[in-house]
């Protein structure tokens, strides 16, 4: 995969060359021509590109993905000074490849522990879960998935550029292409001209796009993204839910989202996981096959607002258990 | 998204011609005049007891001139000074460079083997836990001892295996800086927070690469401010290393000679020579700080 990187707009080699996927895709392409016509035509020109196609074929098509995450009964129990803590409770999910699922909840309902877990930065206390194919630990050592943290945790002695580097070096890439891929990836998160600048002389947003870079830069088919946004305003915040939304789409990747907001969740998602903490555990899935080229306006349309409703209520239900 | 650009502080140079000096000269005077003072306060028993009936001008003249005063006066202090620094040649025995550089050089040293032992103790701890625990009080114990006591034994045992000049003292410098650049590398070792070493464990780096490109530069600020007291500190480790051997050159041995002769100027100007070349050694260290977080692009 290394040798065949181009740039990661117009990188689909990872997703072409797996067969399984190129019969997918050719399913696709039939039942297109069936049922999916209408809403094709709609979506317009980009709508050729078979990975614009992906978030859409879940719904249209039989489910032929490969699952990247899959979780049975997955429970975690911290212990603490005064009982143990329930973070997580026989929690069950399966993510598609190509799928970007939100989880939304309160504060310890267990959407970053069970990030943590597929990251292998947390071991669950019992259940079974796997990471394409793997456990959570072999897929870390393999180096399967980018992680964005809540802060953007850049290395404050390093510029833009060489942070974006570091996680090229660590794996041993040659220093051309360590040039090559920083660069391509700064420009996918329009950070052009900012590659000699140290984190502290960015803005907050910048910072987390440098960091969403350094998690990219590497080409994980997974990216873990823990309240990437949650420190910014929302105005940045926006720009960068469109921003994050094209990247999705135009790269393929699979996206598992942590986030507060309910808005941003339904936005992105093709799926939001609503959670409820004590014990933490998933209380509703909702699946959002919305249009891939809405903009931020489509949060006005009746479409969304049903959906939000919805994430609202299964949040409110989960709350109605403390009272 | 515009970028702000931060507009370059006023450099240390400019600074001080400008707003700070006129406190600091005020400061060095004030510290003249009272020192003035405390010579006549100090001296004036001494002389009035050998020469009873002196007027009060000649009285303080005198506190300011004695050959052997309790306090000399600054300005016999910096003629002292200027004898066995300008005047005298470098080779001399009496010249207050060749002591100055005789210590400077075993301080040097010993800086250097304390710095190198403090930080492998420190990349030791952090590897191997339990040294934290069994390795740690034996540290900090080391330090409860004065060194007074026990820079004769090591000059004596040292001896005996033939280690003569500057090794002895090298080693009583080393043994007082290590600890400082111990404890200060051990907390800046650690320093990283975890999200920055769970990025790391994302990207399965090995321990080296996390130490060199993470916890190493984490670790260059709390080792730079270790280094200043080491430094500092070692050269109080190579004078009292210079104490106990009969003396024959140092600032350590300019310090005893001048006890045991009663030649007070020779004490304090000896301690000048101390207090300077600390001061210079400190700076150095600065100076190489400020150049170090520069080229890691701390905000000035």
């Amino acid at each position: 995969m290394r040798s065949t990187f181009t740039s990661p707009i117009r990188d689909l080699g990872f997703l072409s060359v797996a067969v399984g996927i190129r019969a997918e895709l050719d399913h696709l392409i039939s039942s297109s021509t069936t049922y999916g016509k209408a809403k094709i035509k709609e979506r317009g020109e980009g709508a050729l590109r078979p990975k614009t196609l992906s978030p859409l074929q879940k719904s249209e098509a039989p489910r032929k993905r490969p699952n990247v995450v899959e979780a049975e009964n997955l429970s975690l129990t911290f212990a603490a000074d005064d009982g143990p803590v329930y973070a997580l409770s026989e929690v069950s999910l399966t993510v598609e490849d190509g799928d970007f699922v939100s989880f939304i909840g309160p504060s310890g309902c267990g959407k970053t522990t069970l990030l943590r877990i597929i990251a292998d930065l947390e071991k669950p206390s019992s259940g079974r879960i796997s990471v394409n194919g793997l456990t959570p630990e072999q897929a870390r050592l393999a180096r399967h998935y980018g992680y964005v943290f809540q802060a953007p945790a850049l290395y404050p002695w390093r510029t833009v550029e060489r942070n974006v580097r570091l996680p090229l070096e660590i794996m041993g890439y040659s220093r051309r292409e360590q040039g090559e891929r920083a660069a391509s990836n700064i420009a996918l998160v329009n950070l052009k001209g900012f590659e000699n600048k140290f984190p502290w002389q960015l803005s907050g947003g910048m910072q987390q796009r440098a960091s969403i870079a350094r998690a990219l830069c590497f080409d994980p088919k997974l990216l873990l993204m823990d309240e990437p946004f949650g420190a910014l305003d929302e105005i940045v915040r926006d720009s960068l839910n469109l921003q994050l939304l094209r990247l999705w789409r135009d790269t393929g990747k699979t996206v598992l989202f942590v986030t507060h907001s309910i808005p941003e969740a339904v936005f992105l998602s093709t799926r939001v996981v609503v959670m409820t903490p004590r014990p933490g555990r998933i209380i509703d899935v909702i699946d959002c096959n919305f249009p891939s080229g809405r903009t931020l306006d489509f949060r006005d349309t009746k479409e969304f607002l049903d959906i939000a409703h919805r994430v609202r209520d299964g949040l409110r239900a989960g709350h109605s258990y403390d009272f | 998204m515009t970028f702000d650009l931060v507009e370059p502080r006023p450099r240390l140079f400019s600074k001080a011609l400008g707003g700070s000096s006129l406190p600091v000269l005020t400061l060095v005077l004030a510290i003249v005049v009272i020192w003035y003072l405390a010579a006549i306060w100090l001296n004036a028993p001494f002389i009035r007891s050998t020469n009873p009936g002196l007027s009060l001008p000649d009285l303080v003249r005198a506190t300011w001139s004695a050959e052997r005063p309790v306090v000399p006066a600054p300005h016999q202090v910096l003629v002292e000074l200027w004898k066995t620094v300008v005047e005298t040649k470098v080779t001399s025995k009496r010249s207050l460079l060749y002591h100055s550089w005789v210590t400077l050089s075993s301080s040097l040293l010993g800086f250097l083997l304390g710095s190198l032992l403090g930080i492998v103790l420190a990349v030791s701890i952090l590897h191997v836990r339990s040294l934290e625990k069994s390795l740690l009080p034996w540290i900090i114990a080391s330090q409860t001892i004065p060194i007074l006591a026990i820079a004769p034994i090591i000059i004596v045992a040292l001896g005996s295996m033939g280690f003569v000049g500057l090794v002895p003292k090298s080693i009583i410098s080393a043994y007082l800086c290590f600890f400082p650049v111990a404890i200060g590398m051990v907390k800046g070792l650690n320093s990283p927070d975890p999200m920055q070493l769970d990025l790391m464990r994302t990207y399965n780096a090995t321990r080296a690469q996390t130490f060199w490109k993470l916890r190493w530069p984490s670790a260059v600020p709390f080792l730079f401010a270790s280094l200043k007291v080491a430094i500092a500190i070692s050269l109080v480790g190579a004078i009292v290393g210079e104490l106990p051997t009969g003396a024959q050159a140092g600032l350590g041995a300019r310090l005893l000679a001048g006890s045991y002769y009663g030649q007070t100027v020779q004490i304090w100007a000896a301690l000048f020579a101390a207090a300077a070349l600390a001061a210079a050694m400190v700076a150095t260290i600065a100076a190489a700080e400020r150049l170090a977080l520069r080229r890691m692009g701390v905000k000035p």
